[in-house]
This record gives C-alpha cells, sequence and structure tokens, in this order.
C-alpha cells in the first residue's frame, strides 16, 4: 500500500514517542514486520525532560509528562538514523520545534537524508511550555508551521493533530492548506491525576497527557470527522490496542492507523495488530479499500 | 514514586508503608541485585534463542548494537509452578522459564501482565527473588499495594502468565571486597537474597544484612538470610521486632560500634527500599566514603527504556530506573 507516498507493507506504523527510536524493540519483534516506524519527537537540541514522576495509570489509560526527551538532531542523525536504516521499512521522523524557525530548520536538516521517508509535525505535544500543542490548537499557528516545513521540505509531510481542541477540522483543513500530505490523529487528552493524600498532582508537573483504551471513542469519533472533511489521507490512532480496535478506525476513514500505547503493554502489538488486520481483511473482503 | 507508595514524604524511613491508591504498584515492586553478565554474554544469549526454546524473539542482533554488556531480555508465557500466600498480603510465585532462570542476575527484575483486560492497562515490575537454573525455575515475592498485584493473587498453578525478563542492571558484586552489608527496607528484600548468594559464590565472607520493617510481621526472609549471611539485624519502626528505629540508623551503629574491624575500603553496602531510606544509606555511605549501590523506584510504563518515564536525576543527567539501573552508584543520584 502507499500513503501520501509512503510505500509500506502494511497500515500498521508506530506511534512517535512509543518505541524509542527502534533499539528497545528490536530485542523482542522483527522491525522489518512494521508499516513504518514513527520516531519519538527530535527537536534541534537535546532535552532533558520533565520532573518525575512522569507517569501515572489511570483507568484503561496512561497519563505521562515526558517533555520530550531526546538528544537532539544532530545526536539522532548520527547514532538513530544509520541504525533505523538497516531496516527494510519506512522511517518517518517526528519533529517537535519551540518556534515556527525551529520546525523549518530541523525540516530542513532532514531533507538531506535518503533514508527519511516523511516527516511528522509534532503539533500536539501537551508537556512542553514552549511549541509542541501551542501551534496545533490555532488554525494560524497551524497553517505558518506546516508552510515553513513544506517550503524546507520536498518529503511528505504529515500534520499530529492534538484533540484539545473546539473543532478538530478546522485545524486538520488548516494544515492541508498549509501543503500537509497525511494528518495523524489523534496525540493525548490532556489530563491530570491528584493524590488525595498530598494534595499534589501525581505528575511532576500539574498535567499530562492521557493515553490508552481510554482516549479511544474521542480518538475514532475526530478521526471519523477528520476523515469526511480533508482530501488527505488521515492515520488513526489513541488506545489502539487490538486488530479490530485497528479496524474502527479504518472502517472510520483512516488509510493506516498508528499503535502507541500499547507497545509498553505488548512488545508484540504493532505486529499483532498487523495480523489480525490482515485476518479481517480475509474475512471481509471489501470491507477496507487499501490503494 | 517509591513502592510504598505516593507520599514518600510521609513514610518512615526503613518503613514500609502499603498505599491507599490503587495504582502504587506500578512502580518497581521490591528491587534487588547480583553481578552482572560478562562481556561475550550476548552471543551465549543467542545461542540460547536458536535453541529449541519456543519465544517471541525473532531479532538476534544485540549483541552487535549494544558496547556495553548486556542481557537479552524475552517476553514469553511462563507457567505458574507454585503460588503461595505468605502473609496477610505476601505471595510467592514461581514460574518456569528455561530463559530467564538462565539468564537473571540479582537485583533485575520482570515485567508481569497482571489480567488479560485492558484495565489495568500497565504491566507490573516486580524484582528477581531466587531462580534454579537446575529446575528452570524463578520466584517472585510480591506484597499487594494495588490492583496489579491484587489482580496477580487470583492466578493459581498451571496458569500462565505474560512477563517480560530479566530486565535492567542489577548489582556488582567486587570481589576485591571483604565486608558486604545488604540493607533492606520492607519489600527490598527480595532481591537481596539472590544477590548474598551471589556473593556467597565469589567467595565473600562477611555479609551482614539489615532488615527494616514497620512492625514485627512485616520482616521478611529472616530465616533465609540468617542461613545464608554472618549476622542478620533487625529493626522495626514500633519496635515490634529487633530494634526498634528506622534501618538507616541502625546501619549508622552497626558501621561504628559493631563491626569488629571496620575498613571502608574494603566495604560495600547495598540497599533496596522506599527511596528515603535509600538517600539515608547514600548520605551515610558517603560520609564514611564506603561503596553504595542502591535499587531506585519510579513508576514505570514499559519497563524496556522505550517510554523514558522511569526518569531519575543523576550527576550524568536522567537515567531510565528501567534500564539504565535500577541499581545505581550512590554517588551517582541527585536527590530532591
Amino acid at each position: 500500500m502507499e500513503l501520501a507516498g509512503i510505500k509500506m507493507k502494511n497500515p500498521v506504523m508506530v506511534a512517535s514517542g512509543t518505541f524509542g527510536n527502534g533499539r528497545e524493540y528490536n530485542d523482542y519483534i522483527d522491525l522489518n514486520k512494521l508499516g513504518a516506524i514513527i520516531t519519538k519527537s527530535v527537536t534541534l537540541l537535546p532535552r532533558e525532560g520533565n520532573p518525575s514522576p512522569r507517569i501515572v495509570e489511570t483507568p484503561a489509560g496512561l497519563l505521562n509528562s515526558i517533555g520530550l526527551q531526546n538528544e537532539g538532531i544532530d545526536y539522532f542523525l548520527k547514532e538513530d538514523l544509520p541504525f533505523l536504516a538497516k531496516f527494510d521499512t519506512p522511517i518517518i521522523v517526528n519533529i517537535a520545534g519551540e518556534s515556527v524557525e525551529e520546525y523549518a530548520e530541523l525540516a530542513r536538516r532532514l531533507s538531506k537524508e535518503s533514508m527519511v521517508k516523511g516527516i511528522e509535525v509534532n503539533i500536539s505535544c501537551p508537556n512542553v511550555k514552549l511549541g509542541g500543542m501551542t501551534f496545533g490548537v490555532d488554525p494560524k499557528l497551524t497553517k505558518e508551521v506546516i508552510s515553513a516545513v513544506r517550503k524546507a521540505t520536498t518529503q511528505p509531510i504529515i500534520a499530529k493533530l492534538t484533540p484539545n481542541v473546539t473543532d478538530i477540522k478546522v485545524i486538520g483543513l488548516a494544515a492541508v492548506e498549509a501543503g500537509a500530505d497525511a494528518l495523524s490523529a489523534i496525540n493525548t487528552v490532556v489530563g491530570m491525576a491528584i493524590d488525595i493524600e498530598t494534595g499534589r498532582s501525581r505528575l511532576g508537573k500539574l498535567t499530562g497527557g492521557l493515553s490508552g483504551p481510554a482516549i479511544r471513542p474521542i480518538a475514532l469519533r475526530m478521526v471519523y470527522e477528520l476523515a469526511h472533511s480533508v482530501k488527505v489521507p488521515v492515520i488513526g490512532l489513541g488506545g489502539i490496542m487490538s486488530g479490530s480496535d485497528a479496524v474502527e478506525f479504518l472502517l472510520a476513514g483512516a488509510k493506516a492507523v498508528q499503535v502507541g500505547t500499547a507497545n509498553f503493554v505488548d512488545t508484540q502489538a504493532s505486529v499483532r495488530i498487523a495480523q489480525e488486520i490482515a485476518e479481517y481483511v480475509h474475512r471481509h473482503p471489501r470491507a477496507l479499500n487499501f490503494s | 514514586m517509591t513502592q510504598g507508595g505516593s507520599n514518600p514524604v510521609k513514610k518512615a524511613r526503613g518503613g514500609f508503608e502499603p498505599p491507599d491508591d490503587c495504582f502504587a504498584d506500578s512502580s518497581l515492586n521490591h528491587l534487588g541485585t547480583a553481578p552482572r553478565e560478562k562481556a561475550g554474554d550476548g552471543v551465549r544469549t543467542r545461542d540460547l534463542l536458536l535453541g529449541k526454546q519456543k519465544l517471541y524473539q525473532l531479532s538476534y542482533s544485540r549483541d552487535i548494537l549494544y558496547d556495553t554488556i548486556y542481557t537479552m531480555p524475552i517476553q514469553e508465557r511462563c507457567r505458574i509452578l507454585d503460588h503461595q500466600k505468605i502473609s496477610a498480603t505476601l505471595f510467592k510465585l514461581t514460574l518456569a522459564s528455561s530463559y530467564i532462570s538462565t539468564h537473571a542476575s540479582p537485583g533485575q527484575f520482570v515485567q508481569i501482565k497482571c489480567s488479560g483486560t485492558n484495565d489495568p492497562l500497565l504491566r507490573r515490575p516486580i524484582s528477581l527473588h531466587r531462580w534454579s537454573a537446575e529446575h528452570k525455575t524463578f520466584e517472585l515475592l510480591y506484597e499487594v499495594v494495588g490492583r496489579g498485584t491484587e489482580l496477580l493473587t487470583k492466578y493459581s498453578v498451571n496458569e500462565e502468565l505474560d512477563i517480560i525478563g530479566p530486565l535492567g542492571s542489577g548489582f556488582t558484586v567486587d570481589p576485591t571486597k571483604k565486608i558486604h552489608i545488604l540493607v533492606a527496607g520492607g519489600m527490598g528484600v527480595a532481591p537481596l537474597r539472590a544477590l548474598a548468594e551471589a556473593i556467597k559464590g565469589t567467595g565473600g565472607k562477611a555479609i551482614y544484612v539489615l532488615i527494616g520493617s514497620r512492625s514485627k510481621e512485616a520482616v521478611f526472609c529472616e530465616s533465609d538470610f540468617r542461613k545464608l549471611t554472618d549476622q542478620v539485624v533487625i529493626s522495626t519502626d514500633d519496635g515490634s521486632a529487633g530494634k526498634k528505629g528506622f534501618v538507616s540508623d541502625i546501619l549508622l551503629s552497626f558501621l561504628e560500634n559493631e563491626l569488629t574491624t571496620p575498613n571502608s575500603e574494603l566495604t560495600t553496602i547495598y540497599a533496596c527500599g522506599p527511596n528515603p531510606m535509600l538517600k539515608a544509606i547514600a548520605e551515610i555511605a558517603w560520609q564514611k566514603k564506603i561503596d553504595c549501590q542502591l535499587s531506585m523506584e519510579e513508576r514505570m510504563a514499559c519497563g524496556i527504556g522505550a517510554c523514558k518515564g522511569c526518569a531519575i536525576k543523576t550527576k550524568g543527567g536522567f537515567k531510565m530506573v528501567c534500564k539504565d539501573g535500577p541499581v545505581f552508584d550512590a554517588k551517582e543520584i541527585v536527590w530532591n
């Protein structure tokens, strides 16, 4: 199959931030069996991340406040990309900036790398002070970021959207108008958990981003809305734990899915889900329309 | 967050208090111990994997990717051979695994899926208590501290559990050291038993164990340690067994008054327990200029280094408890 010019063996990608940069899972699964690998958000400079505790489990969900911990673009190009390049799986690099210029600079740096098959633009991280979600909640800023990235690269661009908006369609249309080749939805839902014994947040930072099965119905609704209002492919994610979860997104109009939090629970999740989708397609040959 | 719960400040040092919150057990439940695998074991690991075991493992290239010594973990289903209730909240689980039983080292842990559903969502990290390469089994000692561990108690013999392990970097035994002091707080005893065995295995002679607990009922593994080591000192917060007080205070008086031939240079302290206790022990070790290894606790999601959730501050920046640890050199930790 092909999505926004990216050739994939199956519609299952691993979501940014849930798969490290591939190494961590190479012990457990054959990375060649994935539709695509989306790397953990990379920033221009190394980021050390937020204070601990960074995660807390909530009912059927996971609240995190990692804060885009990563080694920066130089390290990524030197260490992570050559490792990932050894596999026969498209690499999509997720980028995050604190300003429009930073996003553009990251895209420029990556545009020279032939191993990079696409760029996912993170305008939806809820755990950083500057950048991230501040862009993705405003159609004007979304347009600015995506336009700047569009000018910096000819690689396919995927805009990763936040659910923390009144109308995700407005943001999606703005991203497409600015040149996004695909949309991925959704990033985490902003949430909180309080320790009633101390009266303090259970996270080191006040709020975090909720992922996992708890947000799946929200994600599914938003993917449906986007798929029926934009002309570019929509990639669905949010709490997909099984093949049947993934099929729901595909039936809602997504052209591919991303598996995120499930990777933390089951190292086999992404490969298993790809297989379960194939079994579904076998049982319902005409239900899904893969191009 | 410490195993003891969400509020380390209110907790007594050296003691252990089960938390009220139902998700507390997503942080590493009792950590622990042993010498690391020697370089070259990656090859052995691979050979084993290519053998007759039915494993999920599909990719064997790990040993060429890492310069450091590393034992490759696997995800597998392990059959329960025995599941015993030891006290009101303490359980011992014996599982079958020819891989984990031959690759574990003291201080490492496993990640267990405690239910077949999505709630609770995450695995629970539990440190390896004992293992037998001969019998191809390993044991976990766990305390019920939340919904995950509560669900774990429902599993019975012959059922299977989905387990990832052995995980993390455990204790290191330096054979040039002559005095080994193991300090446990509450469930911190779980990984230290295997460490005591490992130290004995390296020819280590003077092994002392200090166990701190909230009360008499919460002192675990005392008789095991009596058989294995030279001296066991018990302390409880309420004085119901052994000495009354925090185990860190007991450690200080032990170092100053009870060691017949104290020698800081030849001593190592190994500690496992709630973080406030570890902090107190780190301070003592620093003052006395004694080598000290701590098994740290932090909430975990994946357990394999991918999510960056279990970060702790060290002099070299944030490190992951699940992969860089759980055992760290006490001098490296930056305390809050």
